[in-house]
């Protein structure tokens, strides 16, 4: 199954579900990942992590270890 | 009757700024109890009956975060008559979720689109009649930067809570939701007032852990609750929480298609190809650093240090010329009065024997003869006259009467406007009313002297303020966060904890001042509790003396200090995080990147304004109080065996200097368990720089280099100065925290410092077994606690089902 973290530079994913629990998961739903939302992954930070995605019209960063708990 | 009306909406939507228009200057900016987050209160401008409370912002009311966990108790404990809901116009989408959850608590609301001027500018629409139906409440547009909508949006929001319609939330979930929130309120909620129904049950099926513990919910209708959860849980495929946010982000992407048109257009936004060029992978890095040496040279080497020069030596000094005028001409009279009556042949010839002799600091002393200036010069002689002196090369008896004779006849006055500064004028004062000594020196030294020491920091500190502002809001700052984060969430720490250790190798106050930048509260403490440990301008003078007098002047003795700091940081980081204080709330790093946009003056100066009064308010009291009791600990003491006040008390017979002599025992394990040594410990409590103070050049030639480094270290890396004490305290907003932060500071110097005078005896062939022992031990608890293997809090992380 891909994740996020695996998505190019410039590709546009749906994502599909969320895994892991908690507040961190939470946190990423708050956001707007929610199932069946379209994510385009915009940069990577100059040292490899996080990265910058745009969802729903606005530019998120987070790290790569929650992207990829993120199935696209 | 007075009107509470709460101002709730996301980071970054303009809610400050609306805040600030609609208060004006009646705000009043606290803490909420026992959390780091800030309180806003104040009077609407056009009615003074109507109290704005400005909730921190949020992006949900999920129990996980502080701001969030104090906005949404706010809500429910206080129930104020309206909320004001802000919502960025060109970001609609993510801030109508905050809204679908405020709907529900049941207070009457409005909504007020925020930005619009933006949005229109984009050649997007939106729809607030249809946005208005379909929230079920009346909807404003408003540009909180123009001003436009202000006064009717205040007016609009006034009513409301007047006719205390209350909110109906108009939205509804999927069938079985639905189905399991209707047995929840019937089992547990008919009790509560209707309106307050709808909140609890959905935070009831989402397992909200602080609800569940506020309503204590019996045993059996738990599990018969939690039965209905897990069915809808099994139909849906998901979480009982995520089903909950699904669900909103459903009915928002509904509404947006309703209300919202957005014009097709390619290309990149203003911010995107600013970002671009910020956040590209070779530029940003450097830009950071350019961006960073400009804040820290101009708050701390240009405007920010002549400021600050003014406070402690003009204002809180002897004096000082107005404008600067004829300073120049002063220094220039002194300097020529110098040259003939104080820089005499004699006076050289001996200083030039000493040199030769190598006494500590008669270097520095012929520099400054050599230099011609005065002010130079009586820094040096200063600093290094007494050993002079004690080792056969007196120069007091030419230069003492001579300096005496030059400020009789040079009178600062007669070279412009002279403004004496205000310890001066008091003793000037306290003089014609003929007050006693010991309550002069209390007003004079004790009370001025620590106001001074307050006031001294506060220019630096709004300089430095006024940037931090300016990067916040512009949204500089949460790139930093983006940039720096891989390098600093290994120890703990933020992205953004970059900036206080910057600004805290000038001065460690401002430091802790600048953390209040880091969103996320355990960074923020964790930032907090290790900004001191970088070597602020203050210690720099003890390592200049630990390095003359004990290391020849070794070039490396700094160097090795920041080393040792940065170390400490790294260490504490990484040990830290996996404590029980830090356990708590695990730390998502999802944030928003903000759009970049240019602040508006006033916000930026009211920024910079509020930071500065609270630490003159929080910390300065802590800092007067202190300084209070360290001039009478010093001040007062045994003369001859009869205790009392002395203005030429020796520090060893002084309260002081007791409380040195019976504690020093304690240092004795790392190589310096002598009086002296102690009391300059306390002492660099006051400021750092005390430390060389009481600690004549004299009192190292007994002392070992291992046992100097030893009380170097120990001293960079214990607690911090009065004033950054009060810092900490300030932004800690709990006593808990900042005795947790001082006693861990001071036993983590302790640790250092006893690993590296033993083991340094143990490499020069001394070995003290006790200490070794005893210093293995603590090496070996640290090497333990960084080894340990690091668990994200489970507590959080798990979530238990309903059953008890």
């Amino acid at each position: 199954m891909a994740t996020l973290r695996d998505a190019k530079i410039g590709e546009t994913v749906t994502v599909k579900r969320l895994n892991g629990e908690g507040a961190v998961k939470r946190r990423l739903m708050d956001m707007g990942l929610t199932k069946g939302v379209d994510v385009t992954v915009r940069k990577v930070a100059p040292l490899g992590d996080p990265i910058e995605v745009t969802v729903r019209g606005y530019e998120l960063s987070l790290r790569k270890a929650d992207a990829e708990k993120i199935d696209v | 009757m007075e009107i509470k009306i709460a101002l709730a909406g996301n980071p970054n939507c303009g809610k400050t700024t609306l805040f600030n228009l609609l208060t004006g200057s009646n705000q009043f900016v606290g803490n909420w109890p026992g959390v780091t987050v800030e309180k806003k209160e104040g009077r609407l401008k056009s009615d003074k009956n109507v109290i704005i409370t400005d909730l921190p912002g949020i992006y949900s009311l999920s129990p996980y975060t502080p701001e969030e966990v104090v906005a949404r108790n706010y809500l429910i404990d206080e129930r104020p008559d309206a909320i004001l809901n802000i919502i960025d116009g060109t970001n609609l989408e993510r801030n109508l979720y905050l809204t679908t959850q405020l709907a529900e608590l049941g207070i009457p609301m409005i909504c007020a689109v925020n930005m619009i001027d933006v949005v229109r500018k984009n050649g997007d629409t939106i729809n607030t009649e249809q946005l208005s139906k379909r929230l079920g409440c009346a909807v404003c547009e408003i540009s909180a930067l123009k001003g436009t909508g202000i006064k009717e949006t205040a007016d609009l929001a006034v009513k409301t809570a007047q006719s205390g319609e209350k909110m109906i939330p108009q939205h509804s979930f999927c069938g079985c939701v639905e189905h399991a929130l209707a047995h929840i309120e019937e089992a547990f909620l008919h009790d509560l007032p209707a309106e307050q129904q709808r909140w609890y049950a959905v935070k009831i099926f989402e397992r909200d852990g602080k609800v569940l513990e506020k309503l204590n919910i019996p045993e059996d209708t738990l599990s018969h609750i939690e039965n209905d959860i897990a069915d809808c849980e099994k139909e849906m495929d998901d979480d009982a929480e995520s089903i909950i946010t699904n669900e909103r982000y459903i009915y928002i992407a509904e509404l947006i298609k309703e209300c919202f048109k957005k014009k097709k257009k390619g290309g990149l936004t203003i911010s995107d190809k600013i970002d671009r060029i910020i956040t590209n992978r070779f530029l940003a890095l450097p830009i950071f650093a350019v961006v960073m040496i400009i804040v820290y040279y101009i708050s701390w080497t240009s405007v920010g240090t002549l400021l600050t020069d003014w406070t402690n030596d003009g204002l809180f000094g002897d004096g000082w010329h107005l404008f600067g005028n004829g300073s120049a001409q002063y220094e220039q009279a002194q300097d020529n009065f110098a040259a003939e009556n104080i820089f005499t042949d004699e006076v050289k010839a001996t200083v030039e024997q000493a040199v030769d002799a190598d006494v500590i600091g008669a270097a520095e002393i012929l520099d400054a003869i050599d230099g011609g200036a005065f002010a130079d010069f009586d820094e040096a002689y200063g600093s290094y006259g007494e050993e002079l002196a004690a080792c056969g090369y007196d120069i007091s008896g030419i230069v003492d009467p001579a300096v005496e004779t030059m400020n009789d006849t040079i009178d600062p006055a007669d070279y412009g406007v002279w403004v004496p500064g205000i310890p001066v004028l008091v003793e000037t004062g306290l003089d014609n009313i003929n007050c006693v000594e010991w309550l002069k020196r209390l007003i004079v030294d004790g009370i001025i002297g620590g106001v001074g020491a307050v006031l001294g920091f506060v220019p630096q500190m709004l300089v430095l303020f006024i940037f931090l502002a300016f990067l916040e809001a512009c949204g500089y700052m949460a790139r930093v966060a983006f940039v720096m984060d891989r390098i600093f969430r290994r120890f703990g720490l933020s992205g953004k904890s970059f900036i206080p250790m910057l600004i805290g190798s000038g001065c460690g106050v401002p430091g802790v001042m600048a953390s209040r930048t880091i969103e996320n509260e355990r960074d923020r403490r964790m930032t907090i509790m290790t900004t001191t440990f970088i070597p602020c301008g203050a210690k720099m003078p003890i390592i200049a003396l630990i390095a003359a007098a004990l290391f020849h002047g070794a070039w490396w003795l700094a160097p090795s200090a920041y080393f040792i700091g940065v170390a400490a940081i790294i260490v504490s980081g990484i040990m830290l995080k996996k404590t029980k204080m830090f356990a708590g709330d695990p730390a998502p790093f999802v944030m928003e990147l903000p759009a970049y946009h240019l602040p508006t003056f006033g916000n930026v100066m009211r920024s910079m304004w509020e930071r500065g009064s609270s630490f003159i308010k929080k910390a300065g009291t802590i800092i007067l109080l202190s300084s209070i009791f360290i001039w009478a600990g010093s001040s007062f003491g045994w003369t001859d065996g009869v205790f009392g006040f002395s203005t030429e008390m020796e520090l060893a017979n002084s309260i002081l200097g007791k409380i040195g002599s019976a504690i020093c025992w304690i240092f004795a394990p790392l190589g310096f368990g002598e009086p002296t040594a102690a009391v300059a410990t306390i002492m660099g409590l006051v400021a750092k720089e005390e430390v060389v103070g009481v600690f004549g050049v004299l009192d190292f030639v007994a002392m070992t280099s291992l046992a100097g480094y030893s009380f170097l270290v120990f001293n960079l890396l214990c607690a911090p100065c009065f004033a950054a004490i009060g810092a900490i305290r300030r932004e800690m907003n709990s006593a808990k925290w900042t005795w947790f932060a001082i006693g861990y500071q001071c036993c983590f110097a302790y640790a250092v410092s006893l690993m590296i005078y033993q083991f340094g005896l143990l490499f020069t062939g001394n070995v003290n077994v006790l200490g070794l022992i005893f210093a293995l031990a603590v090496f070996a608890f640290i090497v333990y606690m960084l080894a340990r293997p690091y668990r994200e809090n489970v507590k959080l992380s798990k979530k238990k089902t309903l059953k008890v």
